[in-house]
């Protein structure tokens, strides 16, 4: 029942967005976030966005690990 | 570009750099409970136990929605489907789950009006279209879907709409996560805990859970590179002897999770003592429709008349839900129960761990 990827908005008017799924076009409700716009990364689940993607934190994590996978390269 | 921020998490140098250094710190065997659905069908997908040490047993827990769904809940919704007056609105997982002596699907066959929806507000809608009928929407789920219903309920309150009902088998996370502690033959050394769950109830949600078990526990995404390292930092507090409560996907779940979706189910939900497939009674770890929302509660307006429940004969799913069995351990599995004839739930849901082992393993 998880979408287990973010989807992009794409469109919004009011608490009803158009969504972007891999692709693929939805419809999602926004009743349940406190502010989205247009552009942003959301997590949705049975047709509602119930989180905005913290995108520096989703960079700041891939970059330590990346940092840690290169380190242990090195040092085998 | 669309998959922004699964794509970094899919990296396979950092993927198996994760797995060596699992396999460097992991000494002790060690048995993990992913307890949602949507990890168990990740881990499989992306075959991440094939990248594991021995000393590291995945589980699959009770957090497939539908499976954990009483035999007498399944039994309400097909007694609610019977009615003439009812047009049954459900998410599509639920159709071929078979009750004691019938299935949905079986319904809509003998001719019973049962829509499958994307969201409640589609249920909402079909309300609108049929006045003349009483729309039930079988509520299942997490604490993901629980606020999803609440905004639906809330919105047809303030329509002022009059048969639109919701019968609700809503389940709580952290109540079962206590039970499986407790629950005698079932040794976890560690949860991987749900993403989206977890975006919902925020870190803050297992604090008292984990202050009283003091067993280790990881907030965890579902990408490769997220359940890796999920699981290195739940091996890494078992080797050092210090459990704690981590959070691995901070890009979904904050400390104080998703507060408005709370309130809205907090107005419309209370918790109650609910029944859990394999599980049994479990204290406060349910959700019923509060007093305020009366009028849209199913399981107040419909008089049903129920059978005593009995669970598919030979159906190891209760086991298979507390861990305490795996799928090719059920005598039926994959010879009489397979996804296209499923015996129980456990092999009926797509997130059902019966039908991962099914997909996935040889
Ligand atoms: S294989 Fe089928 S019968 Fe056996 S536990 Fe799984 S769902 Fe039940």
């Amino acid at each position: 029942m998880c979408l287990a990827i973010p989807s992009k908005i794409v469109q919004k008017s009011g608490n009803l967005a158009v969504i972007d799924v891999d692709g693929v076009r939805r419809d999602a409700n926004l009743m349940l976030l406190e502010d989205a716009e247009v552009g942003d990364w959301v997590i949705v689940h049975a047709g509602f966005a119930i989180h905005k993607i913290d995108e520096k934190s989703a960079l700041e994590t891939i970059s330590f690990l990346r940092e840690a996978a290169e380190f242990s390269e090195r040092q085998p | 570009m669309s998959l922004k921020h699964a794509q970094e998490y899919r990296d396979p140098v950092i993927a198996r750099r994760l797995a060596d250094r699992i396999a460097a710190a992991s000494r002790r065997p060690i048995r993990l409970m992913e307890v949602c659905g949507t990890h168990t069908m990740s881990i499989f997908r992306h075959g991440i136990r094939s990248l594991l040490p021995e000393t590291i047993t995945l589980l699959s827990g009770p957090g497939c929605p539908v499976c954990v769904t009483a035999q007498s809940d399944i039994d309400a919704f097909i007694a609610l489907a019977r009615k003439p007056e009812v047009i049954v609105a459900t998410f599509g997982d639920l159709m071929r789950v078979p009750g004691t002596e019938s299935s949905l699907q079986l319904e809509r066959a003998a001719g019973a009006d049962i829509r499958i929806v994307y969201s409640t507000f589609d249920a909402l809608t079909i309300a609108a279209e049929h006045p003349d009928k009483k729309i039930v929407f079988m509520g299942v789920g997490f604490e993901t879907t629980a606020p999803t219903i609440a905004a639906s309920l809330s919105a047809a309150r303030d329509m002022g709409r009059k048969n639109f009902f919701v019968f609700s088998a809503h389940k709580l996370v952290p109540p079962a996560l206590e039970a499986l502690m407790n629950f005698p033959g079932v040794a976890l050394d560690g949860f991987i805990l749900p993403g989206h769950v977890s975006v919902i109830l925020g870190e803050d949600g297992y604090r008292s859970f984990f202050e009283r078990f003091s067993v280790p526990c990881v907030i965890t995404g579902f990408e490769p590179v997220d359940i890796l390292q999920g699981i290195f930092r739940l091996a890494m507090q078992v080797e050092s002897g210090t459990p704690a409560l981590e959070n691995a996907y901070p890009r979904a779940v904050t400390a104080e999770g998703n507060q408005k979706a709370r309130q809205l189910m907090d107005a419309v939900f209370e918790p109650a003592d609910a029944v859990w497939r394999g599980l049994g009674t479990i204290a406060q770890s349910g959700l019923k429709i509060r007093a305020t929302y009366a009028d849209f509660d199913a399981a107040r307006h419909f008089d049903l008349a129920l059978p005593e429940p009995v669970e598919p004969k030979g159906c190891a799913c209760g086991d298979i839900l507390t861990g305490a069995k795996t799928p090719p351990e059920c005598a039926l599995f994959k010879t009489v129960c397979t996804p296209m004839d499923p015996v129980g739930p456990c092999m009926v849901s797509s997130e059902g761990t019966c039908a991962a082992y099914y997909r996935y393993t040889e």
